[in-house]
This record gives C-alpha cells, structure tokens and sequence, in this order.
C-alpha cells in the first residue's frame, strides 16, 4: 500500500499538469487524468520499472446523465509483479465523446474499447477495428445511456393485454 | 361393428388416412437441438434417464435442422441470434412445429430491455408454450404431449 501512494506521488510529480483528481478510498487509488494526457500516462506506467502496470484488467464506460461532464471512462490497471491495483479515469463531455486509445500501450484494450463504444458511444480516436461487439451490426443507438428507456416492450397485464397484443410484432408463418 | 371386428381376428385394421399419418408423425417427432439458456439443462434432463422423452418417440436429438421435426426454443433469444433462429427454421423440412420453452421464449421472461427478443413468436409461428423458469422436465414433457394432441387432430386440408 506505501508503494502505491509512492507511485501516485511520482505519477503527480511527472505530469502536473494533467492530473486533475486523486482520490483514495480503503487502500484504492482512483486517479482522474485529462483525456489528451491518457496514453502518455498509460506508457509511464507501464514502462516505469517501479510501477509496471503491465495488466490492463477493464476498460469500462459510466453515463453521468445529467451531470457534466457526461461521461467517463474507467481503466482498471494491475501490476503482476508488485501486486497493485490502480484505477484511471476520464471525464469526456457531450453528446459524440472522443478518448485517444490504449490500444498502443495495451493491446489488451481492443473488445474493451469496442464494448465501450458499442454500448455508450464512446468514440476511441485511433483504434484499429472500431466496430460493434455484442450488439448485432445493425443496432441502432447506444443502449446503456441514460436516455434510452430501460423498458423494451410494456409489460402484458390483463387490462392491457389486447392493446400490448395489437401491436406486437408477431410471425406471420 | 361386425366386419371390423372379423377383420381385426384375420389380423386386418382399418383407420382413416388422417389418423394413421398423424400417428405416425406423433410417435417419432425428433427435437432439433436449439438449447441457448438455462432452459436448455432441463431440455437435456428430460432427454435423459430420468424423466425419459424417448417413451414418447423423441428418441434422438438432432443438432440438424433438415433432420428434424420439432424445434424445441429452450432459452432467451437475443437480437443477435434472431436472425439465425429464422434461418434454421427455415431449413427446417415441412411437417415441422416449434415447442418455446420456458418463459424467455415465451414472452421475454425477466429481461424486458434492448437485447432479448420478446417471446420467439415475433420471429417463429409457436404451437405450444410451455411455461416456466426453467420449467421442470416433466412440464416440458406435458407441453410435448399436448403438441401431440394437437397434431393428432390435423385434417388433410390443412397439411403442408
């Protein structure tokens, strides 16, 4: 644990400028970076001999709706060799978000990047093979934002069961 | 009642054409293998020895679709699965009838959001529902058999 604090004061140390929160909770750094500084801070993580966050474990979008800024994403980092866990964060705005990749950095980083963008919307500038993941290839939107409803289909009760029937799209043969 | 029944001592039966095809066609109805979910674990329990589907003629699964008569949706079906589903169905020889097991094939079950069809009757014409979560093998098996009840009373006109 006294390792990892030295890491994040190093890591503050270094890039100043673009580091704009750390927090700590039970032993868990949480450390919200500036978008544009991403991969660099990524690369010194990795390469860094004391650090050596050789793993990334998660890549994973939050929609903040209403909050700004609206998004964010999370990167979950794990050194094999010291046995540190740390977390990066990003907080993207608008409607059409945009995050340099770790792709470079952590090849690992590819379905991640592609559930992320398949899900939220994320836009990964950069990524080799941005494409949708787990949603068919022709899904239209972005399920797991905030504004698309969480219902698909009314729910079939006896006083609306002919009215939720009219409309239900059923085989014809 | 006489000449029948000196026709049945020589060792003669009569019926009508009707109900000897579609005795015929109740007592081998060979499942197609579509288990996706959970249900799937009870469509194998009620094949296996237990509670034995082949004493109602199911005796073999097959994971082929030309080689099979009825398609047993043992599971949720997502979007991304829709389209496959209606192809195998499609491939599907005629006489064929298609059992949903279980409540996701039913109506969507639990997951009413963006990824699971909402009950396999958008996408395939459904003749029995068996109900369920998973529902027990020997429901699954009394679905089967009200299948075969409703296929033993097929007329000629309406055969494919």
């Amino acid at each position: 644990m006294a390792e990892l604090a030295q890491t994040i004061e190093k890591l503050k140390e270094k890039f100043p400028n673009a580091i704009e929160n750390v927090r700590e909770f039970r032993g868990e750094y949480t450390v919200q970076v500036k978008p544009d500084a991403l991969v660099e801070i990524g690369a010194f993580l990795r390469d860094d001999p004391d650090c050596d966050f050789n793993f990334l474990s998660d890549v994973s979008g939050v929609d903040y709706w209403p909050e700004e800024p609206r998004f964010g994403v999370n990167y979950h980092l794990l050194s094999i060799k010291y046995k540190q866990r740390v977390r990066l964060k990003v907080r993207l705005k608008g409607p059409n978000p945009r995050v340099p990749t770790v792709t470079s950095v952590w090849p690992g980083a590819n379905w991640f990047e592609r559930e992320t963008f398949d899900l939220f919307g994320v836009t990964f500038v950069g990524h080799p093979d941005l494409r949708r993941l787990l949603l068919p290839m022709d899904f239209r939107g972005h399920p797991l934002r905030r504004d698309n409803p969480t219902v698909q289909e009314e729910v079939q009760f006896t006083h609306n069961f002919d009215q939720v029937d009219r409309t239900k799209p059923y085989a014809k043969s | 009642m006489g000449i029948e029944q000196k026709l049945a001592n020589m060792g003669v039966v009569t019926t009508s054409l009707e109900q000897a095809v579609n005795w015929a066609r109740t007592n081998a109805m060979w499942p197609m293998l579509f288990g996706l979910a959970c249900c799937a674990i009870e469509m194998m329990s009620a094949q296996a020895s237990e509670f034995d589907m082949s004493r109602f003629g199911m005796e073999l699964m097959r994971a082929s679709p030309r080689q099979s008569d009825l398609m047993i949706v043992a599971g949720r079906v997502t979007r991304k699965m829709a389209p496959v589903l209606r192809r195998l169905y499609d491939q599907m020889p005629d006489p064929k009838w298609v059992v949903a097991m279980g409540d996701c094939a039913s109506n969507g079950g639990v997951f009413n959001n963006y990824a699971i069809v909402q009950g396999v009757d958008e996408i395939v014409p459904v003749d029995v529902y068996v109900a369920g979560c998973p529902p027990r093998p020997e429901a699954l098996i009394d679905g089967i058999l009200k299948l075969h009840q409703k296929v033993k009373q097929e007329k000629l006109a309406t055969w494919a």
